[in-house]
């Protein structure tokens, strides 16, 4: 028995099958009949709105059609043809602000009374779902091009890149820190989105062959990319954001003060939540989808109380409205207008400080010097990642990543790079989103096949 | 209030809204459950001749359509499978309680005269108020020469009425199946023969789908399929193209016809009588439902003639019949073009697909670079398909820009055929 701790922070706070319940898929899979039902509320729109609002493009109107024509698999070749990662993103996609935020659907009273959107996500779950539990081949390597790229991290950046090479008969090394591949899909999302099946996902993915896995932990750290670029043919850099900010205040060496990551990598990575602790009162600091998922996972292992507290309006919160409304529902205080001073507590957490905080005249955030506590056992930083720079300095940077021309291309030659880690020219507002990662590996794979290509004649 | 009461060919009923032969006036359980939720009239499941019919298992297909659980239905039922004298018996007793409504009795037996006799001579003493002869049966009973195996000779369909007409007092409506190239052909032989009335229409022939696991037509009887009788909202247009023909034939010009096919509905109901039906009868509807909807069918009938100024169902029976007419007669002169109404417009682009694949590219996708649909007036013919894609009510009009003048092809200088104007 591990010896209990000063602050209230214990495991088994609700019953095993409660926890069961409350981590098990949050949307399970429409049925046929809700499937047909669903698409058939798609008008198949002329140059689809909801396409364009895709990162991916997927041909929404096409996979819709094929459902409502009773095509599962042609329905799933479509999306996974755009989007290789489409089960995942089905289910972690802000659909709101991307596909089902264009859908022409929203048209309000126009159409009827109704006003919703077609459910695009639940419907490309629909599609993909039986491709992996019958692990479907729908992909077929390319003859061998006899050229090896090095793909460093695997991720949906890195996977979506290894397998589109692959596609085109290029042999993959995908190399990584963490011993499942994944990356935020196995670590980083909500238990309850994707419950058992990252792995699954990516099992699929590799089932195309010419695609290695090597385990290299610690390998943000200790990267030499010379080296690489002289064994592989091209490398890859889909690193992500390993690196947690940090807010350098004091008493953040506390225990009970946490990156949300952590706690949410722990969730995931469990096999027995009853055995997880968790704080009686956390409080969460931060305002995108990270603080939003570790507050509710706080919330449903059976936290008393969880504040989440974000130092600008809800309105400017990267997390979605929706998640946000998910988040009250679930019984999430959120607070925004408030920044952490410190963290208080002897041998561990005990109170945060707070400051309130507003816009001066010039829209900028200042402190008011009005201040409040909070009680805590816990708090979850989730004030954003960063790029662990140090082994990638050899390239050129921009605003903290690495800076990509428009082909995904790096300063340096036969080095590109995607995925949350990449800062491209022609995109400067790309966002960190699983579904602009495999976007992003995609469009790399493209280029460096056509680089490979060129190289050849 | 509007008075629905109908008096066709001497049947009375309450209203026009009747239950056409079929399951849902298959025996006196239902009848008298359709009587109370107020049904104007039944027709009664077909009686034929003892032995009765045996029924398959597995019926019915339907066709579904974009959430429209059974837009066509189909199936391959016969007759009434009860003894004649059960059915008789049952019929005798619910005209007796129900003496205000119209109860009128389908039958088909042999094309022999003496069979025909000896049924009617059944059904007079039961009360009922007429009788109809199923001519319409496209399957199981046109194989054994009945149905239409007999509705598609014009001669059967003239010869059968007469006898029925010599062999008994009761007035006699002759029930057509579609299942012909010329319904007037069919019409006009049932009124030379004596029939009071024509009832129409009947299923039509079809299939409603294949299962392409068993490889065998639906609905599907262990790994077989036959062709069966198409009906419901699917069947409507067919039907009102039928009534119409029928109703300004110059042979059965006014006529009475009692309307059937796809009506569930007072809108249906009022169409159909608008094209000069004297009564309507519904199955599908009904069968889909439930006996309740006649009571929205009752409400919505009185309340669209309250608000025409129709007191009577004789206030527009037919009103419609003049304005049907042959193409040649149409106005060449007449122009409409469709227009966009840019605050209702959701920008699915149908319209614009529609037209520019398959009509005359008369509608913009784009304007100064931007996602937007707009009617090219120059090219615009007004054909209406792009009103009829858009799924936006009230989104896309058609607006007459036309001078208001006449001219139609019979006239026009394109038709080597056209009539010189006599005195130039
Ligand atoms: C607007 C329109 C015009 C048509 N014109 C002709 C025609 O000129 N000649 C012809 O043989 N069929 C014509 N058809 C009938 C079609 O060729 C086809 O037989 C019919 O529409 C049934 O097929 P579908 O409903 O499965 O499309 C026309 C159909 C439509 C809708
Ligand atoms: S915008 Fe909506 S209705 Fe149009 S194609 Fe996309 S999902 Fe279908
Ligand atoms: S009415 Fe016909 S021609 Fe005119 S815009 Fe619509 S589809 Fe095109
Ligand atoms: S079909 Fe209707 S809603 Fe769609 S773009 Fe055209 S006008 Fe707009």
């Amino acid at each position: 028995m591990p010896r209990k701790p000063v602050a209230d922070i214990e495991a088994s706070r609700l019953p095993a099958d409660r926890l069961r319940k409350n981590f098990s898929d949050i949307a399970p899979t429409l049925d046929q009949h809700q499937a047909l039902i669903a698409a058939q509320r798609c008008f198949y729109c002329f140059d689809a709105p909801c396409t364009t609002a895709c990162p991916t493009g997927i041909d929404i109107a096409s996979f819709i059609r094929s459902i409502a024509t009773d095509d599962r698999r042609s329905a799933a070749q479509t999306i996974l043809d755009a989007n290789i990662f489409g089960g995942s993103c089905a289910r972690v996609c802000p659909t709101e602000v991307l596909c089902e935020g264009a859908c022409v659907r929203n048209g309000g009273e126009r159409i009827g009374a109704e006003g919703e959107p077609v459910q695009i996500g639940a419907l490309q779950r629909y599609a993909t779902d039986w491709v992996y539990a019958e692990q479907a081949a729908l992909f077929e390597r390319g003859a061998d091009s006899d050229k090896r790229v090095a793909v460093l991290g695997a991720g949906p950046a890195g996977l979506a890149c290894a397998h589109a090479l692959a596609l085109r008969g290029h042999r993959v090394d995908v190399y990584d820190p963490k011993s499942k591949p994944g990356g935020l899909n196995e670590y980083g999302i909500a238990a309850y989105k994707v419950p058992d099946f990252a792995q699954a996902e990516v099992e699929w993915l590799l089932g195309i062959g010419g695609i290695e896995l090597i385990h290299r932990p610690g390998l943000t750290k200790t990267i030499n990319l010379e080296a690489m670029a002289a064994d592989y043919d091209a490398v890859f850099v889909a690193v992500g954001l390993a690196g947690v900010a940090a807010l350098n205040i004091p008493g953040e060496h506390l225990p009970g003060v946490r990156n949300a990551v952590d706690f949410i990598a722990d969730l995931r990575q469990s096999e027995d939540l009853s055995d997880l602790a968790v704080g009686r009162r956390v409080v969460v600091i931060g305002g995108g989808n990270t603080a939003i998922d570790a507050a509710i996972q706080s919330k449903r292992m059976g936290a008393e109380a969880v504040t989440l507290v974000y130092r600008r309006g809800a309105e400017s919160m990267s997390a979605t409205g929706h998640e946000q409304e998910f988040a009250k529902s679930e019984g999430v205080t959120l607070l925004p207008w408030a920044q952490p001073r410190r963290f208080l507590g002897e041998d561990a957490l005990t109170q945060v400080e707070f400051e309130r905080t507003a816009l001066n005249a010039d829209g900028q955030l200042i402190g008011t010097g009005e201040g409040f506590r909070l009680h805590a056992d816990w708090a979850l930083k989730a004030i954003g990642q960063r790029l662990d720079a140090v082994p990638l300095a050899a390239l050129d940077f921009h605003r903290g990543k690495i800076k990509v021309d428009a082909d995904f291309a790096t300063s340096m030659p036969g080095i590109w790079a995607g995925g949350d880690c990449a800062w491209c020219e022609a995109q400067p507002h790309k966002q960190d989103l699983t579904v602009q990662a495999v976007e992003d590996g995609k469009r790399a794979a493209i280029a460096i096949d056509r680089a490979l290509r060129a190289e050849q004649e | 209030m509007a008075d629905l009461s109908c008096d066709f060919v001497g049947i009375r009923a309450p209203n026009p809204f009747w239950l056409a032969s079929a399951p849902p006036t298959d025996k006196a359980y239902n009848v008298n459950r359709a009587f109370e939720a107020g049904w104007g009239g039944v027709v009664w499941k077909t009686l034929g001749e003892d032995p009765p019919v045996v029924n398959v298992s597995s019926r019915y297909g339907a066709v579904s359509l974009r959430g429209q659980r059974i837009a066509g239905l189909n199936n391959i039922e016969l007759i009434t499978d009860r003894p004649l004298a059960v059915n008789l018996e049952e019929i005798r007793q619910v005209k007796r309680d129900w003496p205000d409504r119209a109860m009128i009795v389908s039958l088909m037996v042999p094309c022999t005269e003496d069979a025909w006799k000896n049924i009617l001579a059944q059904v007079e003493d039961t009360g009922a108020d007429a009788v109809e002869l199923n001519f319409g049966c496209p399957h199981g009973m046109s194989e054994r020469g009945m149905g239409s195996a007999v509705g598609q000779v014009p001669e059967y369909v003239e010869m059968v009425a007469a006898w029925v007409k010599q062999h008994s007092q009761l007035p006699c409506i002759v029930k057509l199946t579609p299942n012909i190239t010329d319904i007037r052909t069919s019409a006009r032989a049932a009124f030379r023969g004596g029939a009071d009335a024509v009832s129409l229409i009947n299923t039509i022939n079809s299939i409603t789908s294949v299962d392409l696991d068993q490889m065998a037509p639906t609905p599907t009887v262990d790994g077989k399929g036959t062709h069966g009788g198409y009906c419901g909202p699917a069947v409507k247009p067919i039907a009102l193209h039928m009534v119409a023909d029928i109703a300004r034939d110059a042979e059965t010009r006014g006529k009475p016809i009692s309307a059937i096919g796809g009506i569930g509905s007072w809108r249906d109901a009022a169409e159909f009588m608008a094209l000069g039906a004297g009564s309507v009868q519904v199955c599908t509807a009904a069968m889909h439902y439930g006996f309740r909807i006649v009571k929205e069918m009752d409400s919505g009938l009185r309340a669209w003639m309250d608000a025409k100024g129709y007191a009577t169902l004789n206030d527009f029976v037919g009103k419609a019949v003049p304005n049907v007419t042959d193409w040649q007669f149409l106005n060449l002169n007449y122009d409409i073009k469709a227009r966009i109404d840019q605050d209702k417009c959701i920008q699915c682009g149908l319209c614009h697909i529609a037209c520019e694949d398959t009509a005359h590219q008369a509608i913009t996708a784009t304007k100064n670079g931007q996602r937007h649909f707009e009617v090219v007036d120059a090219e615009c013919v007004g054909c209406n398909l792009c009103m009829h894609v858009c799924p936006v009510e009230g989104c896309i009009s058609m607006q007459r820009v036309d001078d208001g003048s006449f001219g139609d092809w019979t006239t026009h200088p394109n038709n080597p055929m056209r009539k010189v104007a006599e005195d130039s």
